[in-house]
């Protein structure tokens, strides 16, 4: 027996004498009330989704679909029944595409270089990029607009795109960088003492290192720019993406095929994230 | 780190720079140039007439005096409203978190999950569905008043505490996922230790698992506090003319009055409240919390 196995086995053996209950385990009643409390706040987080699931079944007496009338599959018959309600969702995917696609590049490139390199005046752009995190929405939109109209450029798609740009690079940068953290990037060093070539070693070994870590700061990249209402208010001119509809809806009327939408994305983005956590435990068990 | 730094990646001093560069450039334009010109806006005099008006820089400081003198109640409310909502977050989030943290178990991932998913619904639909549960003829006032916690009569929608709740509603999430990392990175022997030295639950909750929560107590309550005090939707749909925040107030002059230095001031003076606080709180703990 090596000195190893023997360490192994006294460890084997201190498992086997710990206790079985769990650390906080002394206080039995204030352990199910923290439960509870718990439970009922998840409740509270999920009482307006019942609302409107429930409402995409309704079937609205006036312009407003703000009270129960009755049950009715025609709202999920006809999703698309108004076209203005569908082009503007289909901008918004659109312009969260193509926002995300730019800001993902320029994101990615800082948050390398803030992992992997040393250089002078790291902690000022780290500083520097949190900034617009923290600018509140109003604000932001705001100092947007007024550029715009200093520079007499007419606000609609092209500067929504801009102005999502500006507020995704610090969000995929911060996310990359905090996946990208704690890797073992000896690995690198490892294939080039073997011979290959940085370029290689790149497309070999740091891409599909960090690639997790991007897709995971796209997805949310994508998910801000759709679901953005306030800086779009202020930079959209007469272009309606699909949060300004719901919004100019609430003026006007509210027809349940809002709900109908909301719904089929929230069972769209919950069967993605079923598919991704399968994903990846079958890649961890492999 | 060291040997990190030493070894083949150090060669070119100029990469990281040309890294960065991109975005550096397209933030500074478009990020930090368009605070130069609401700052200009903040000090210019609007003159011409009504369908042309014209602004003229001219130093004009009254800009700010007449923003804190003409709003002084929706300036009070933004702040009281956007602290209220970040105390009765954090007074929620942390039993959650606490919980996901440490009693969960294989359920973990499950839960948080589940925490993340009503925020893919637009953030406008969710604040409109409060609208439906708080209305005057809705099953929450009906509960509320027969068990006589509101008077006949009494109403949940158009009030404060409608637009606080909407705002606690829309920003928990960013409570509870930095108060998680900062529970989850609590190596549990320090609880054992605490045990072990024969202290009571109480007591390891307030000399050990709180103060190794801070970073994530302070993080989420900038979160949740910056985008509530900037915010105007929960104000505009869930309560009414006596309930309008500084946000109102900036979006209503800036696109519907089209008053530009006043709106300019009051942004700019918003701005520089919550960029010091930022600024406090990078200082004591980095960023990396922050995100």
């Amino acid at each position: 027996m090596t000195i190893q196995d023997h360490i192994a086995e006294a460890n084997a053996h201190v498992a086997e004498i710990q206790p079985k209950k769990p650390l906080l385990g002394g206080l039995r009643l204030g352990d199910t009330a923290l439960r509870i409390v718990a439970g009922l706040v998840l409740l509270y987080l999920f009482l307006p989704i019942f609302v409107i699931i429930l409402f995409s079944f309704n079937d609205p007496a006036g312009k407003f679909n703000y009270t129960w009338q009755g049950f009715t599959l025609d709202n999920w018959a006809d999703p698309f029944k108004y076209p203005a309600l569908t082009n503007a969702l289909k901008l918004s995917i659109n312009v969260a595409a193509v926002s995300t696609a730019i800001a993902v590049v320029l994101g990615t490139l800082v948050a390398i270089a803030l992992v992997r390199q040393r250089f002078r005046g790291s902690k000022a752009v780290d500083t520097f990029l949190i900034l617009p995190l923290t600018a509140p929405e109003v604000v932001m939109g705001a100092a947007m607009l007024v550029l715009f109209l200093d520079l007499g450029w007419a606000t609609g798609y092209a500067t929504i795109l801009i102005a999502h740009v500006a507020f995704e690079i610090s969000f995929i940068a911060m996310t990359v960088r905090a996946r990208m953290r704690g890797f073992d990037w000896t690995l690198e060093d490892a294939s080039m003492d073997l011979g290959a070539s940085p370029t290689r070693t790149f497309f070999k070994v740091t891409l599909p290192l960090i690639v997790p870590g991007i897709v995971a700061a796209a997805m949310l990249s994508f998910a801000l720019s759709l679901d953005d209402f306030i800086i779009t208010y202020f930079v959209s001119g007469s272009t309606v993406t699909y949060p300004l509809y719901v919004n100019a809806a609430v003026k006007a009327a509210v027809p349940p095929q809002i709900n109908v939408l909301a719904t089929a994305i929230l069972v769209i983005s919950l069967i993605l994230l079923a598919v991704g956590t399968l994903y990846r435990r079958k890649r961890i068990d492999a | 780190m060291a040997g990190v730094a030493s070894s083949s990646r150090q060669r070119s001093k100029i990469a990281p720079y040309l890294m960065i560069l991109p975005a550096l450039v397209y933030l500074a334009v478009f990020f930090v140039v368009p605070f130069f010109s609401l700052a200009r806006t903040s000090l210019s005099s609007s003159g011409g007439s009504v369908f042309m008006p014209t602004l003229t820089f001219s130093w004009d400081f009254g800009n700010y005096l007449d923003a804190f003198t003409r709003f002084p109640d929706q300036i009070t409310r933004s702040f009281g409203y956007a602290l209220t909502a970040t105390v009765v977050c954090l007074l929620l989030a942390y039993p959650l978190a606490y919980v996901i943290a440490f009693k969960a178990g294989r359920y973990k991932n499950l839960i948080l999950g589940l925490v993340i998913l009503p925020f893919f619904v637009t953030f406008l639909i969710r604040t409109l569905a409060w609208k439906t549960i708080l209305a005057d003829d809705g099953f929450v006032v009906s509960a509320l008043g027969s068990i006589g916690l509101l008077p006949s009569e009494g109403r949940l929608l158009s009030t404060s505490w409608a637009v606080i709740g909407g705002l606690i509603y829309n920003w928990i999430i960013f409570m509870i996922l930095p108060l998680y990392v900062s529970l989850e990175k609590i190596d549990p022997r320090l609880l054992e230790a605490s045990k072990d030295l024969y202290s009571s639950n109480t007591r390891s909750f307030r000399k050990v698992i709180l103060p190794l929560s801070m970073p994530g107590v302070l993080a989420g309550s900038l979160l949740v506090f910056i985008p509530a005090a900037g915010d105007f939707i929960n104000a505009d749909y869930l309560g009414s003319t006596q309930t309008t925040m500084i946000g109102n107030v900036i979006q209503q002059q800036f696109l519907v009055v089209k008053d530009y230095p006043a709106a300019a001031a009051l942004s700019l003076a918003l701005m520089a409240v919550i960029l010091a606080g930022v600024l406090m709180y990078t200082r004591a703990l980095g960023t990396e919390d922050l995100v």
